[in-house]
């Protein structure tokens, strides 16, 4: 079988499997999960095509225009050194991409393994482990960054990694309770009596089977990562300027509100409309893949 | 449960805090270690002199091994000295004592008015579940909890300070400085307070002692609010312990916000002064807080719903 008769088994397979099915289902009915979807996807086309999106460079200074608000020109106004506040809200997307997928990709691993190798080999492993994952979530995320950030140094790759650290404790909990739930199961009995050795079973069987709840969370971790990252650059932290990350417009923008809110409140719109979108399509992974559970959100 | 198993519960759970207060006070002995830099320097700031560099040095046992080091910590700890910030001249108990109270009032008043809200939003949405108010109330809560504080605070400035100029814009102390800040963070902790409200209440619905209360002819207002709600609370308790925890540490945005003179505000005033005794303090007051408020539900949790074997937490 060739590789094209294989990728299109594959994706038969998808398209046939019961949990694709209800997402489409309810992304038929539900509005809302509509406008979170096409939201995400406006985020990411945008994001990915800033550089040739944004009408001017997001440096750029028209002193002249300073604390404009919307006009044709400038569509949602000028900030306080004269930058075209869309054009860098653009900008900003296309660094809001990059920290959440840097971030969900480093967090889940870090997550991951912590939690494969707690659950799978209990004991005072486990114990121990889970000891220095209760100290670790003793810290919120803004005070963890904070501390990360003050020992690295401050700047974009920094607070992606101090934000991965401090977003891992929860992914390693969740993983450890699910391994130890799905490793009493039969299957993996059966898999052990034929003579699978640990690395097969946790590869064959057990990740596979953990995915869903994993998926779930991944989506609420998108959203809380940038929030993290949002709420570090608003204190300092984390990207630096002239980076247009909208956290740090904001905090620039705070400074001169009276005068002109707008370098404040469409950075915000953006960061909020994204955050939401991701919170929405995580719920409604949820509610398909493990509609038992009920939803508590962290900060 | 059995009184027996309660006081093993209790005392597993001890042990388990003590040794995490123990990791805690390694992280905020490390943090002076890992900055970069002589650790007796990066204490003192950037104006000690070569003499009080030394003496610092000798104090902290800077030329023995790190364990003997981290000893000397622990036992500066017990005697109550979390270090001296020179930039203000003051020891940093005494600094961060009003701070942390202040953080206190406004986490205790925050999520007040989280649970006042959050409840009754829960109540009438699993009552009048799949109708408009339902999703009204859904969608409040989602809000709440994807809207960034730091954002929501500044909105909250720009309309009820700059605007309508009924409350005072930053600053802290009394009463009517805490209650933009505290409104705003009770945005982020309503959200799930209603929804496990909602959640609980709609699964007692089908428990067999309110089959029986409405077997006895109880009216329906009377099995929701002495039946129904009464059991619901339980873990709403423990969301809101947790929450208050968080709070303590994850104010820090908000009160920068606000100006507000909490202990997070304090951290970030003093980081960016590059004072780090006082970040120091500041993670050992937070941690140590945080897990033993975390422990507390924990225990609280158990006494109140004896059925449940572990904790909801994570």
């Amino acid at each position: 079988m060739g590789l094209k008769e294989k990728f299109r088994e594959r994706l038969w397979l998808v398209r046939r499997s019961s949990s694709y099915i209800v997402f489409k289902d309810r992304v038929k009915r539900s509005r809302t999960t509509q406008f979170a979807i096409s939201a995400i996807l406006i985020l990411l086309f945008v994001g990915l095509f800033a550089d040739y999106l944004a009408p001017k460079p997001y440096w750029k200074q028209f002193t002249e225009h300073t604390y404009e608000s919307p006009s044709l020109g400038f569509l949602m106004g000028v900030d306080h050194l004269g930058r075209d506040i869309l054009s860098r809200v653009i900008i900003g997307a296309n660094i809001a991409i990059y920290v959440m997928f840097t971030v969900i990709l480093l967090s889940t691993c870090l997550g991951l393994t912590i939690g494969l190798v707690s659950g799978f080999t209990g004991g005072i492993v486990d114990a121990i482990i889970m000891r220095l994952i209760d100290i670790w979530l003793a810290f919120p995320p803004i005070l963890l960054g904070l501390v990360l950030l003050t020992i690295l140094g401050t700047g974009i790759n920094n607070a992606v990694l101090a934000v991965s650290i401090a977003l891992a404790a929860p992914y390693a909990r969740l993983v450890r309770a699910q391994v130890i739930q799905t490793k009493e199961r039969l299957f993996v009995e059966n898999a052990r009596a034929l003579g699978v050795g640990n690395l097969g079973i946790l590869f064959r069987h057990i990740i596979p089977n953990i995915s869903s709840p994993l998926i779930v969370q991944a989506a609420f971790s998108l959203a809380s990562a940038l929030l993290s990252e949002a709420a570090l650059s608003f204190i300092g932290l984390g990207v630096q300027p002239p980076m247009p990350s909208w956290g740090l417009m904001i905090y620039e923008a705070r400074i001169y509100m009276r005068i002109s809110p707008y370098g404040m409140i469409f950075p915000g719109i953006a960061l909020f409309l994204t955050v939401l979108s991701f919170n929405i399509l995580g719920e409604t992974l949820r509610d398909i893949m493990d509609p038992r559970s009920i939803s508590i959100v962290k900060l | 449960m059995s009184v027996r198993g309660l006081q093993t519960y209790i005392l597993k759970q001890i042990l388990m805090l003590v040794f995490t207060i123990l990791g805690i006070t390694v992280i905020a002995f490390a943090f002076v270690r890992l900055l970069p830099g002589d650790p007796a320097i990066a204490l003192l700031g950037d104006f000690a002199t070569p003499s009080e560099i030394e003496r610092l040095r000798v104090a902290l046992g800077l030329d023995k091994p790190l364990y003997v080091q981290y000893l000397i910590y622990l036992n500066m700890l017990i005697k109550g000295d979390l270090g001296y910030s020179m930039l203000v001249q003051e020891p940093v108990l005494d600094l961060l004592k009003p701070r942390f109270l202040n953080t206190l009032q406004l986490a205790a008043l925050s999520i007040g008015i989280a649970v006042c809200v959050g409840v009754v939003m829960g109540v009438l949405s699993a009552w009048k579940r799949g109708t408009i108010l339902d999703n009204l109330f859904r969608g409040i809560s989602l809000v709440g909890f994807s809207i960034p504080v730091f954002w929501l605070a500044l909105i909250m400035m720009l309309i009820f300070s700059l605007y309508l100029g009924l409350l005072p814009a930053i600053g802290s102390g009394d009463l009517l400085h805490t209650i933009l800040p505290a409104m705003t963070l009770s945005m982020w902790a309503l959200g799930p307070i209603s929804r496990v409200t909602r959640a609980c209440m709609l699964d007692l619905f089908e428990a067999d002692f309110v089959t029986l209360a409405r077997a006895k002819g109880l009216s329906q207002r009377d099995i929701l609010l002495k039946h129904v709600l009464r059991n619901a609370l339980i873990p709403v308790v423990t969301l809101v312990g947790l929450q208050f925890g968080t709070l303590i540490g994850g104010a820090l945005v908000t009160e920068v916000v606000f100006n507000y003179r909490g202990l997070g505000w304090t951290m970030v005033e003093h980081l960016m002064r590059r004072d780090y005794p006082v970040i120091q303090g500041g993670i050992l007051v937070s941690g140590l807080s945080i897990s033993v408020i975390n422990s507390v539900v924990d225990v609280l949790y158990r006494i109140m719903d004896p059925r449940i074997k572990g904790a909801i937490r994570g």
